[in-house]
């Protein structure tokens, strides 16, 4: 058990008890904090495999932003304990068979790929934040400018929509 | 080092408990953070095939997934504000106005 | 100009009617009668003067065949058929009584139909008539035969249902455009054998005679392509010209205005089967079944039609009879082999019959529509000039001595006297000579003698006027000449008619007057025999319509089951009726349109749209409006596209080999 295995292993723990945790929470706030946990965590996955701008970027973003709007909905809505109901017939019995199956499919697709990707040796001299910079603003300059477009277009969908009615 | 199947495995596993969270889960709220616990599995799985390829272009396709995932956010919780407005409820089995 | 103008452009005798008939169809409803009267008459008498001519450059030509093909109208693969039109002897007497009997009735008609309601579409069809009859009687092949042959049934049907607001007269219509179409499912079978026999359809490359010389003739009982063929073209011939089994509609077809009747049923359309027959004569020779058949038809048909028009009480319905009984002995001619006389016959026929009804049509117009001989009696002073145009047809038609049927008639009897077994049709057909005199005169005597059986004061008896007088003396005329062609050979001189037909005929006249004292002399004994007989039946009719009417009433009482079933025609209608009639009409009813159409059809139809309903109420439940149930289904989509991508092999494989 070297090192890199065994923190992946309690970071992997983290994760899937994070995401445990969020389905088994009955108060949305609950779920809300255990996601970010999961992010957390695999902040530190990120980091491990050396993409540094990454993990950076899933922590500020992610973490920092839209959980926080998360959180700050859940708040403002004053979401309290979900109710139980249940109306829909599919999402009782058939649907968890459903989400085994679906679960078992995605297993036999892993398993079935035999060659086992290796690794490639990490080549320390192109550092992940100047790389991908480059490619960002080299190769893929136009899907960039599209994400700023976007952005705008949401921020301005969330202030109309979020409006309060003009009483 | 860590085989990239061990990252492939556990982005499989956070995919499939945000599936089960996505079906089981009364609250929009709830259902929503799901859908960001998929894409964070699918992020990983990115990240770690980008690192076994040796190539950067599956930590750019992140950021763009990141950013559009903000977005989304950011639309779909305005949109979760005015159900809860004309609803007075988070339950989504409550929203069933389209039914036929 | 090219030396023989009217025959290089021979289209324009069929075109000029066709020509009228399009004009008044077009334009004659606003027209007054006399602008339609001009249009019609000009077109058919400009077409029989050019008839005139282009038979005048034939003769001038030396009697040589003349064919010319105008365009080709049908090229497909080896078959050509063309709109070839040909002039040799036969054609020539065939143009020449169409074009001229057909104008003289044209003018008749003027007269006639003054006062009937839709005048301009009477003649727009007499004059399509024209051109179809001219189609036919000029093509130069089988397929523009066909063509005039269909257009002649179909202005038939036109003027038979003329007055179509009554039910009887457009049944009578139908009638006789179904039943000729019996018969023309026959001819064209028949065409159909000749073309995949020989290759082509061609009157002149069928028929050449060096060609001919070397075809195997067919004996008796042998069912040889001939034979077929012949029996074939025959039921044609049948169905157009009325003849066993297919004659019921001829009767029927007197519903029809009386120009009508006796250009089409009795002079012309109804002799378009014996053309055929006569124009075929080469196939006919060479199947010795085919002429049996066409004479035993020929002779029964007129046998039979006799004994029915012997105690008919409406007088068109009694020529109606007469014409179909006066076919048979035309194709009893065609069926010994005399192809010349049947077609002598066929000439005096149309003179004498079309004089008949047209003299009946000025009784009829004297008697203000009255049709019913029963109630007539006591005209001839009355209307002079009617009776005695119809006296002479009369004449003429029961074969008194140098009126024109005698000739014909009386080659005709010669002929079937002399070919081996023809006693029996010899026996019948001076037997039919007989009967034909008795209800000829009969007719005349119920007509014109003894007293009025009418009421003087209701109908006004007055001649006709000399529009339809006019046509009536011309015709009386070549009623009386017409037969003299024939006229020298009784002096043992030369027949002048079948002389000019030898060259079409060839050696193929099997009756050809042997030569010879003794062939004269029987020729004169038939002759005597068959007179005596005519003057028999004349004097029967005269001693039961004349000396005693009262006889007539006391035969048909004591003898009321054959007098029942030939007033009701054998009931062979009726059998049709009942056998094939409505048998037809159950099947329509209940299997094509109770079970095909509306059960299948429909059913199927109305059927795909009631599937397609369910269909969609069933998968309209997927809509509950539900978003968990619709999230079950987000991963009921993700299973099958991975399954399908990476389970399926055949579809997966691409991106398979990518993961890989």
């Amino acid at each position: 058990m070297t090192a890199p295995l065994a923190v992946f292993f309690v970071l992997a723990g983290l994760a899937v008890i994070g995401a445990i945790n969020l389905i088994l929470q009955k108060h949305p706030i609950h779920s809300a904090l255990s996601l970010i946990v999961v992010m957390v965590a695999l902040a530190g996955l990120y980091l491990l495999m050396g993409a540094e701008f990454v993990a950076a970027v899933q922590i500020i973003v992610y973490g920092g932003a839209i959980m926080v709007l998360f959180v700050l909905v859940i708040m403002l809505l004053n979401a309290g304990v979900e109710e139980h109901t249940s109306i829909s017939k599919l999402a009782g019995v058939p649907g968890l068979l459903l989400v085994a199956a679906l679960a078992g499919f995605i297993a036999a697709t892993i398993a079935r790929s035999t060659d086992v990707v290796q690794a490639a040796q990490q080549t320390g001299d192109m550092s992940s934040t100047k790389g991908i910079s480059n490619m960002l603003f080299r190769d893929f300059v136009y899907p960039f400018e599209l994400t700023s477009f976007l952005i705008l277009v949401a921020i301005m969908g969330a202030v109309v929509l979020a409006q309060r009615e003009k009483s | 080092m860590v085989p990239t199947n061990y990252y492939v495995i556990l982005s499989a596993v956070l995919f499939g408990l945000g599936v089960f969270a996505f079906v089981f889960k009364r609250n929009i709220i709830t259902i929503f953070m799901s859908i960001e616990l998929m894409l964070n599995a699918v992020n990983l799985a990115f990240v770690a095939f980008s690192r076994a390829v040796g190539k950067l272009d599956g930590q750019v396709f992140v950021l763009f997934v990141i950013v559009v995932a903000a977005a989304e956010a950011a639309v779909g919780l305005g949109i979760i504000i005015l159900i809860a407005r004309n609803r007075q409820s988070l339950n989504v089995e409550r929203v069933d106005l389209l039914k036929l | 100009m090219p030396a023989r103008p009217i025959l290089e452009y021979l289209w324009i005798i069929p075109l000029l009617p066709l020509l009228g008939s399009a004009i008044n169809g077009l334009f004659g409803a606003k027209w007054p009668n006399k602008i339609v009267n001009w249009v019609a008459l000009s077109s058919t008498g400009l077409s029989f003067a050019f008839a005139l001519e282009s038979a005048r450059e034939f003769f001038d030509s030396g009697q040589v065949l003349f064919r010319k093909e105008f365009f080709t109208w049908i090229a497909a693969g080896n078959f050509r058929a063309g709109f070839d039109l040909q002039m040799d002897q036969l054609t020539v007497v065939m143009v020449l009584v169409v074009t001229g009997v057909g104008w003289l009735i044209h003018i008749y008609s003027t007269g006639y139909m003054a006062h009937e309601g839709g005048y301009y579409r009477f003649f727009s069809y007499l004059n399509l008539f024209m051109f179809f009859m001219l189609i036919l009687v000029l093509a130069a092949n089988y397929v523009l035969l066909f063509v005039g042959w269909e257009g002649v049934g179909l202005a038939s049907y036109l003027l038979i249902g003329f007055y179509f607001l009554r039910k009887s007269a457009s049944d009578a219509g139908k009638k006789a455009f179904i039943v000729n179409r019996i018969g023309d499912f026959g001819f064209m079978l028949g065409m159909f054998l000749l073309f995949r026999t020989f290759h082509t359809l061609d009157f002149n490359t069928l028929f050449d005679l060096k060609h001919a010389a070397g075809w195997q003739s067919e004996s008796w009982g042998q069912f040889g392509t001939f034979t077929i063929a012949c029996l074939l073209l025959f039921m044609g011939a049948c169905g157009k010209s009325a003849q066993l089994p297919l004659y019921v509609w001829l009767p029927d077809a007197m519903e029809g205005p009386t120009p009508v009747s006796a250009l089409i049923h009795a002079a012309t359309m109804v002799t378009a089967g014996v053309y055929v027959v006569a124009r075929s004569h080469v196939l006919f020779t060479h199947s010795e079944t085919a002429s049996v058949v066409v004479a035993i038809v020929g002779c029964a048909t007129a046998f039979f039609a006799a004994t029915i028009g012997l105690v008919q009480t409406d007088i068109k319905k009694v020529l109606a009879y007469s014409t179909v009984s006066q076919l048979g002995y035309m194709f009893l001619a065609c069926g010994v082999g005399a192809f010349s006389a049947g077609i002598f016959h066929l000439m005096t026929h149309a003179f004498f019959k079309a004089l008949l009804f047209l003299a009946a049509g000025s009784v009829i117009h004297a008697m203000g529509g009255e049709q019913d001989m029963q109630k007539m009696g006591g005209l001839s002073k009355k209307i002079k000039y009617t009776f005695a145009t119809m006296l002479i047809a009369t004449l003429a038609i029961i074969g008194i001595p140098f009126f024109a049927g005698f000739f014909s008639k009386d080659a005709i009897l010669l002929a079937a006297f002399q070919i081996p077994g023809g006693h029996p049709l010899y026996a019948f057909g001076l037997l039919t000579a007989l009967l034909t005199s008795f209800y000829m005169f009969r007719l005349i005597f119920l007509t014109f003698h003894g007293k009025p059986r009418y009421d003087e004061r209701k109908v006004h008896v007055h001649e006709s006027p000399w529009s339809m007088l006019g046509p009536l003396v011309v015709l009386a005329v070549l009623s009386f000449v017409g037969g003299w062609f024939a006229l020298p050979a009784f002096f043992q001189g030369k027949d002048y008619f079948s002389g000019f037909l030898a060259p079409v005929f060839g050696g193929n006249e099997s009756a050809e007057v042997l030569g010879g004292a003794a062939a004269h002399t029987l020729e004169l004994t038939l002759a005597f025999v068959a007179v005596s007989a005519a003057l028999a039946g004349l004097g029967v009719a005269y001693w039961l319509y004349v000396k005693r009417p009262s006889k007539p009433g006391e035969l048909a009482k004591s003898m009321k089951g054959v007098y029942t079933t030939l007033l009701n025609k054998y009931y062979v209608d009726d059998l049709y009726a009942a056998a094939i009639v409505k048998p037809l009409l159950w099947i329509s009813t209940n299997v094509f349109w109770k079970t095909v159409d509306v059960a299948g059809i429909d059913g199927a139809v109305n059927g795909v749209a009631d599937g397609l309903t369910a269909v969609g109420d069933g998968v309209r439940h997927t809509q509950s409006g539900n978003t968990r149930s619709y999230a079950v289904w987000v991963v009921i989509g993700a299973i099958v596209i991975i399954a399908v991508v990476f389970f399926w092999t055949s579809a997966g494989k691409p991106v398979v080999g990518m993961v890989r």
